[in-house]
């Protein structure tokens, strides 16, 4: 956004008038408009995609009515969730019942303003950029214990405790095994993260070095158990919870929370796509600069390679969904902090040990010379 | 430009917030948030000064502070939930056995 | 600089509501959950002071761990039903005489003090900067807080295990 700001200070005559300041303040306003235009859409086409994939796995159909095989379902189920009436439950805290949807959709939507999508699009390449993104994340756990204990619902308030106890035991593997990652690079940036990595497998982060490899695995695990989805759904099990921390929520309100899961889910997908998978790195050359800007074949072919990489993630976590049993809650434990942790633990002693010995240099580098 | 000032009175707000918090509330749950309140003004003092006289010890000390504070956030709510079970209670006042 | 201003204002004014809510509200629930807005206040307020490090590790910290554990220790310290849990105060008009005490002390030495003035400050990366002063200058304290913080984890881990021990031998509450 930041070029783009200054491209537009540069370039266009009549803002010249205003200050600087405001024409920064407008971009941004009007670059987190266009976030909120890409992801709400965006998560709303996951969930229709979710249940076809769930139908073909599952050997049915699936939603295939509204428009060509069903494509505009979620377009329905968007209008109808926002036509429903708001329910608000007698015995709930009305205020923090409705602050809750905000507070956890707010968590999940700031994430992506250091979100990269190619060499140039981001809203803000921060330099404390995967730290950000995990301290915004972090203001889901409040909104969601919020909403379990303001619905005044045992099953709800129970799927708020088991949430926050979850995303804080994951949280914990999820920033070792990035910290692996943090280690190989220096630094906190997710487009230095990425350019420090090529376009060929070989040159990933994934195959950079055995621990690496771990890492993601770790990172993945923990991100898919972050983000409360089979097999992690313990906070939302349907057949123990009704639907756990949102299970008084109907209309907008419901819309918000559905929201914010499959905006996570995209979100984990794109920040393993940045640390592990190279990013927006093109497998071939693309001259710079064609019109000097946004609209370039370079950004545009960035874009989709990192599109096309992160929404494969995205499948394998609908794949896991539809593929494995869920959890207790005992087990989840288990495997978080006995397993996980562990594994992390090891993971960045060793990638150290690694730098140690043999500085920065890849298994590919090692073995061509 | 917002002068250091500024950051000090709000500093002070918070802080004295938190004071008045610790002495007139009886629950223990409510004092703890407070001292919370007062660890973070203090840490709020810290980075102004850091700021204004451009030297980065202000954000190690912060940095102390804020692991202090989770040390204690993990011990002080140990005990807090011991004594609620023992007791039945977190009201402060009656929680008075070591007085002699 | 008027919007960074207007800014700076808007988190000073959450941060003073919230935090009074926090420890005048008669709600304990309302008073933990305004706790978030304390700290994502003072998160900005960092940012604005240049040390976007610590605002970072200000959210993960106060907001991923110590306001989790706050409402944790809200939520099992009453019981499950009761959504609206009153506390009282105790003598509001001492408080108060403390309070204008406090603060004219406060705003005598900030107003008294003479502030050399500086010029403008760049804005710059502090990540780098603190990881060099941690491991080098600040090292000792490091690791010593290193030790603090498993002995704290130990000792928060045996005092609530021991309750749990005592429970079983003594029949179920």
């Amino acid at each position: 956004m930041r070029y783009f700001a200054d491209w537009i200070i540069e370039n266009l005559e009549f803002t010249r008038a205003i200050p600087s300041e405001y024409v920064y303040l407008i971009i941004m306003v009007v670059g987190g408009l266009l976030l909120l235009l890409f992801v709400v859409p965006m998560a709303g086409a996951l969930t229709f995609v979710e249940r076809r994939v769930a139908g073909k796995m599952q050997s049915r159909i699936g939603p295939n009515r509204v428009g060509p095989q069903g494509i505009f379902q979620f377009v329905a189920d968007g209008v109808k969730l926002i036509l429903k009436e708001d329910i608000i439950p007698t015995a709930a805290d009305r205020r923090l019942f409705k602050l809750a949807p905000y507070i956890v959709f707010v968590g999940s939507f700031l994430t992506f303003a250091a979100l990269p999508f190619s060499q140039k699009l981001i809203a803000a390449d921060l330099n404390i950029g995967i730290l950000y993104i995990f301290a915004v994340s972090s203001m889901v756990v409040v909104g969601i214990i919020m909403s379990g204990w303001a619905s005044n619902n045992n099953l709800s308030l129970l799927g708020g405790m088991r949430s926050a106890a979850q995303i804080i035991s994951y949280e914990v593997p999820q920033i070792l095994s990035v910290l692996a990652v943090i280690l190989l690079t220096g630094t906190l940036g997710m487009q230095g993260t990425i350019k420090a990595q090529g376009w060929a497998p070989q040159h990933w982060f994934l195959f950079h070095n055995p621990f690496a490899f771990i890492a993601f695995f770790v990172f993945f695990i923990s991100a898919v158990a972050e983000c409360n989805r089979i097999p992690f759904d313990i906070p939302e099990a349907e057949s123990e919870l009704v639907s756990g921390y949102n299970t008084e929520y109907s209309g907008f309100r419901f819309g918000l929370f559905f929201l914010a899961e499959f905006a996570n889910v995209y979100v984990i997908s794109a920040v393993a796509v940045t640390l592990f998978l190279g990013g927006w790195n093109t497998p071939f050359y693309l001259p710079t600069g064609i019109w000097g800007l946004l609209p370039s074949a370079v950004n545009l072919a960035g874009l989709i390679t990192f599109l096309i990489k992160t929404f494969v993630l995205v499948f394998v976590c609908m794949w896991l969904r539809w593929t494995l049993p869920r959890l207790r809650v005992d087990q989840l434990m288990t495997v978080g902090w006995k397993y996980m942790v562990p594994i992390a633990f090891f993971n960045l002693v060793g990638t150290a040990v690694w730098m140690l010995v043999w500085g920065d240099k890849s298994i590919a580098a090692l073995l061509g010379g | 430009m917002v002068s250091v000032e500024h950051y000090l009175i709000l500093s002070g707000i918070l802080f004295a917030i938190g004071v008045i918090g610790v002495l007139t509330r009886r629950n223990a749950i409510i004092v703890f948030m407070c001292i919370e309140l007062m660890l973070n003004a203090v840490n709020l003092s810290f980075v102004a000064f850091a700021r204004h006289f451009n030297d980065m010890s202000g954000h190690i000390f912060v940095f102390m502070i804020m692991t202090v504070a989770a040390a204690e956030a993990a011990v002080g709510l140990a005990i807090i939930l011991a004594i609620f079970r023992n007791r039945e209670t977190v009201d402060v006042d009656e929680i008075n056995i070591m007085k002699w | 600089m008027q919007s960074f201003n207007i800014v700076v204002y808007v988190f000073a004014a959450i941060i003073v509501a919230s935090a009074a809510l926090v420890a005048f509200s008669r709600n304990l629930v309302y008073s933990a959950f305004a706790l978030l807005f304390t700290f994502f206040g003072v998160a900005g307020i960092y940012v604005m002071l240049s040390a976007d490090f610590l605002a970072a590790v200000q959210l993960l910290i106060y907001v991923g761990g110590i306001l989790v554990l706050i409402i944790f220790a809200v939520m099992l310290t009453h019981r499950i039903s009761d959504v609206e849990i009153s506390n009282q105060s105790l003598r509001p008009a001492q408080g108060a005489l403390i309070l204008i005490g406090i603060m004219a002390v406060l705003l005598g030495v900030i107003f008294k003090t003479q502030w050399s003035l500086e010029g403008q400050l760049e804005y710059q990366a502090t990540t780098a900067l603190i990881g060099d002063l941690l491991l080098k200058k600040y090292l000792l304290p490091f690791e010593i807080v290193s030790v603090l913080l498993l002995a704290a984890l130990m000792g928060a881990a045996v005092i609530v295990r021991k309750e749990v021990r005592g429970e079983q031998s003594g029949g179920k509450s």
